[in-house]
């Protein structure tokens, strides 16, 4: 009995000790965690703002579309606002391709006001090394046939790979990646074309 | 039974006790993250760094834990470390953070702390205990960092590349040999053979200097 009430109260007093070790570390750290997140966060941002001037605070221009919603991708899609003062210059698009090779690939694709490219990035996917991962900036230069394509260039009809009759090139040994982002990019480009005035009127969300 | 000297203690913890070459222990994250150089250092200095404290606080309580409830309390230390280690990779590595992803979190389950604290740090004094940790985590980081090395080696054909992740600024590509590599060594299989290798290389040496003392009698 004594020793069952003994070994509560040594857990007890461990548990309570390994806390405040981790709310310590915790308050040290906070504060460089969050600059780093937003730096990091800006660093991905920046493929697709070239070649634009624009206003600071492109980070808090966020807004949020939850589903169910047009965009690809079934989660939340984050639209990042760019203006030159306070008239809107391009919109950022964070989205979710869902039919990757390996799961969902989750690109930034740039839209200027006109709804020409600015720039699209990838930013996160599990595609087989060597082969569908030359959609990475680093890897190879296929994300940058896009740079300054609209839907008038080529028609949303158009918009595919060669392979399936499209204007786009694909990548030797990976179609289903390529086919994947150029799907995305379309249906972002579609996206806009039609909720254009909402994007750029829509309030900033109160931050939480 | 005296206590082994401190030769003695780095020759057991690199070469024959190696937590990961010769105890097979810890293998989830060995086999996941050595794709590079970096990330094999990344993850030994991040276990090193657990392996040592959790030692120092296993032993320094040793005297007021039962033995019924010990393995609750070592996983409790264990997981509070892993926790603390994280935040201070966030706050100062967050490159290399990203790149490692779940398995700093998973250090957590990694059975050679657990197997450590077990077996060492809850009979030795706390000094001793803190150097077994250094011991056995410089040999898991050792074989961590040698097959990362190895494996983006004939992977990316390429020599220590992405080292801003540790130090910031630009993104360095390293010393790069050839454009791409051979790809089968930076999937999942890859990981497999080269471990294999490392064992079949360090038994092979053993093997070797057995027979070196075996004739020389």
């Amino acid at each position: 009995m004594s020793s069952v009430i003994k070994g509560g109260i040594t857990l007890a007093i461990i548990a309570a000790l390994c806390t405040a070790l981790v709310a310590v570390t915790y308050t040290a750290t906070a504060d460089r965690i969050e600059a780093n997140e937003q730096a990091w966060l800006e660093r991905s941002l920046q493929p697709a703002l070239s070649g634009l001037f624009f206003d600071s605070g492109v980070t808090e221009s966020m807004i949020t579309v939850p589903p169910p919603h047009d965009l690809p991708g079934s989660e939340a899609a984050l639209i990042y606002r760019v203006y030159a003062e306070a008239e809107p210059v391009a919109a950022l698009f964070v989205v979710n391709a869902r039919d990757g090779y390996a799961g969902p690939i989750r690109i930034l694709i740039g839209v200027e006001v006109d709804g020409e490219i600015t720039g699209v990035h990838v930013l996160e996917h599990r595609e087989t090394p060597g082969l569908g991962d030359r959609v990475e900036t680093g890897k190879s230069d296929w994300v940058k046939q896009f740079d300054g394509r609209s839907l008038v260039d080529p028609a949303p009809s158009a918009w595919a790979i060669k392979r399936d009759g499209g204007a786009f090139d694909q990548l030797t040994g990976a179609s289903v990646t390529p086919r994947a982002i150029v799907k995305a990019i379309r249906d972002t480009l579609l996206y806009f074309d039609a909720h254009r005035e909402e994007i750029f009127s829509a309030q900033q969300e109160e931050a939480e | 039974m005296s206590a082994p000297g401190i030769v003695d203690r780095f020759r057991n913890g690199l070469w024959y006790e190696n937590p990961g070459l010769v105890q097979l222990l810890g293998l989830c994250p060995l086999l996941a993250v050595t794709s590079t150089f970096v990330n094999g250092f990344g993850l030994g200095i991040a276990t090193l760094a657990v392996l040592m404290t959790s030692n120092a606080l296993v032993s320094a309580t040793r005297r007021w834990i039962q033995p019924q409830i010990r393995i609750p309390i070592y996983v409790l230390i264990i997981a509070s470390l892993v926790t603390c280690i994280e935040l201070i990779f966030k706050a100062f590595f967050p490159a290399l953070d990203r790149s490692l992803g779940i398995f700093i979190p998973l250090i957590v389950t990694n059975c050679a702390i657990v197997a450590r604290a077990e077996v060492f740090a809850s009979k030795n004094p706390v000094a001793s205990s803190i150097l077994d940790g250094f011991v056995m985590g410089t040999g898991f980081a050792a074989l961590l960092m040698a097959i990362g090395l190895f494996r983006e080696l004939i992977g990316h054909g390429s020599i220590l590349s992405r080292l801003d992740m540790l130090t910031g600024g630009d993104t360095m590509r390293g010393l790069v040999l050839t454009d791409g590599g051979w790809l089968l060594a930076i999937l999942p299989p890859g990981a497999f053979f080269s471990l294999a290798l490392a064992i079949a290389v360090k038994n092979a040496i053993d093997g070797r200097r057995n027979t070196a003392r075996r004739t020389r009698r």
